[in-house]
């Protein structure tokens, strides 16, 4: 276990963190905006005039990806792979910046895919009383809050180590 | 299919609910004078096509036609729609087996679209072909064949039929995963068990009548039930009271048109959970039955207007609207 550990590297570990941002908050943004794209392209198919509302339903689970993105570009930046000046870094730092990273990696994951299924049915008020669109878009705003909660605990937790 | 897999399909269901009918607007198509004036607002409203006729049996036939149009255009699975057709099924059952036993030929009516063709059913039932039919009719062909070449007795094959065809919706919301199915089973089984009690009542028939033709339901106990259309109608109020269909009783108490009337309500109280759930069949399958409802009670309407019913009668027979 030691072995692996210090053959990954702290580096190694840190990209690790870095990937896991981008992919698993990724993935549950592609997720939950693909299920709110099926359900707005169902009420457009109906009503192309409601194609406005719903794509700002469709687009709310996608911030999630953003954040991951956003996530790794600071610890990219951090460890210096950005800058050209990349250093070797202790085992223990690299392995705190993974850490670091799994908030908005879980969180994004989870709460992209909630918020892709809120989205939906806030998309169904829409279809029947587009009046309402207001209302209906806090629904999956809501959940957007614990993205952003894990956002500002990756953020502080990466900066906050030092190199 | 998983139920998010029907995010489409619902969504735009939720926006085809728009365009369904509401109470405001069957009493604005009560308020049409006559039956031509009714079916001009009905155009008026999409129904029919740009080449339907004005009249009632095409702008209705072309409605139903709609409904399964646009569930076809949603590429769901279809079988999950086949309970709602069982009755239409087997009525060409009961249609086929009369036709042959009794060599009316063109007597009878039968519906289209069903998986066994008019014309290969009659040939079932002349050949004695059951294999041929879905499991769920077999036997019930065969007995409704015997009865009727044997007795001659037309009531006897109808009950037969139609316990089996309740026998078949039971089973079905039994086997599926879905709730609306099994919540539509169970609602459509009691409720034609209680239709069976108080035509029975009416009609003095025996203990083992009654049991013949009631299909076992979660709701109800059959026998119970049987018991107590023996003593009247009162103690099948007073069933129906101490077993949650108190509004049945009440409509029993009103008139045979409000008891009807309650009979379908009921169908569409068991559905309406479903304008609330993003996911799952259970909005299409609430769809097809409220398009159903709605297209049931303009006919009547229609059919009151042509008559010349007074609008308190006409008000008296209109179905509660899903939306």
């Amino acid at each position: 276990m030691l072995d692996l550990l210090e053959n990954v590297g702290g580096t190694g570990w840190a990209i690790l963190g870095a990937a896991l941002a981008v992919i698993l908050s990724g993935c549950g943004s592609a997720y939950g905006v693909g299920i709110a794209g099926q359900a707005a392209s169902g009420v457009v198919t109906e009503d192309p005039d409601k194609f406005a509302k719903v794509l700002i339903m469709q687009l709310l689970p996608g911030t999630q990806g953003i954040y991951g993105l956003l996530v790794a570009f600071i610890t990219l930046s951090k460890i210096g792979l950005l800058g050209g000046g990349a250093e070797d870094l202790e085992v223990m730092t690299g392995i705190m910046i993974l850490a670091a990273c799994l908030p908005i990696a879980i969180v994004g994951l989870v709460s992209a895919r909630n918020q892709g299924k809120t989205s939906v049915a806030a998309i169904g008020i829409v279809a029947k009383k587009p009046d309402q669109f207001g209302k209906a878009m806090l629904f999956p705003a809501m959940v957007e809050t614990y993205a952003i909660l894990a956002l500002l605990i990756s953020i502080l937790a990466i900066t906050a180590i030092p190199i | 299919m998983s139920d998010t897999q029907y995010a489409y399909a619902v969504a735009r269901i939720r926006a085809l609910e728009t365009s369904l009918f509401s109470s405001s607007v069957i009493e604005q198509l009560i308020a049409c004078k006559d039956q031509e004036a009714a079916l001009r607002f009905l155009q008026e409203k999409g129904w029919g096509g740009a080449d339907t006729a004005l009249n009632a049996d095409a702008i209705l036939t072309r409605e139903r036609e709609k409904i399964w149009e646009t569930i076809k255009e949603m590429h769901v699975d279809m079988d999950v729609f086949d309970v709602l057709s069982y009755p239409n099924w087997f009525h060409n059952l009961k249609a086929a087996v009369k036709e042959v036993c009794t060599g009316e030929s063109g007597a009878n009516i039968f519906y289209e679209g069903t998986p066994v063709p008019k014309e290969e059913m009659v040939r079932i039932i002349k050949e004695k072909d059951y294999k041929a039919l879905p499991e769920n009719m077999r036997q019930a062909a065969e007995e409704a064949v015997e009865a009727l070449l044997h007795s001659g007795d037309g009531q006897l094959c109808d009950v037969i039929i139609d316990r089996a065809t309740m026998d078949a919706i039971k089973e079905a919301g039994r086997l599926s995963k879905d709730e609306i199915i099994r919540d539509y089973a169970e609602s459509t089984v009691a409720v034609a068990n209680i239709k069976i009690a108080v035509r029975s009542s009416k009609t003095a028939k025996s203990l083992e009548f009654m049991k013949r033709a009631m299909a076992p339901c979660d709701s109800l106990n059959v026998d119970a039930l049987a018991h107590a259309a023996l003593a009247g109608m009162d103690s099948i109020m007073e069933y129906l009271n101490g077993n949650g269909y108190a509004e049945g009783a009440e409509a029993l108490k009103e008139s045979p048109s409000a008891f009807e009337r309650w009979c379908d309500n009921r169908i569409i109280q068991t559905i309406k959970p479903q304008k609330s759930n993003p996911f799952s069949v259970g909005p299409l399958v609430a769809y097809v039955i409220a398009r159903e409802n709605e297209i049931k009670t303009v006919r009547i309407i229609l059919t009151c207007r042509q008559n010349g019913l007074p609008d308190d009668s006409i008000r008296e027979r209109v179905r509660e609207m899903y939306v």
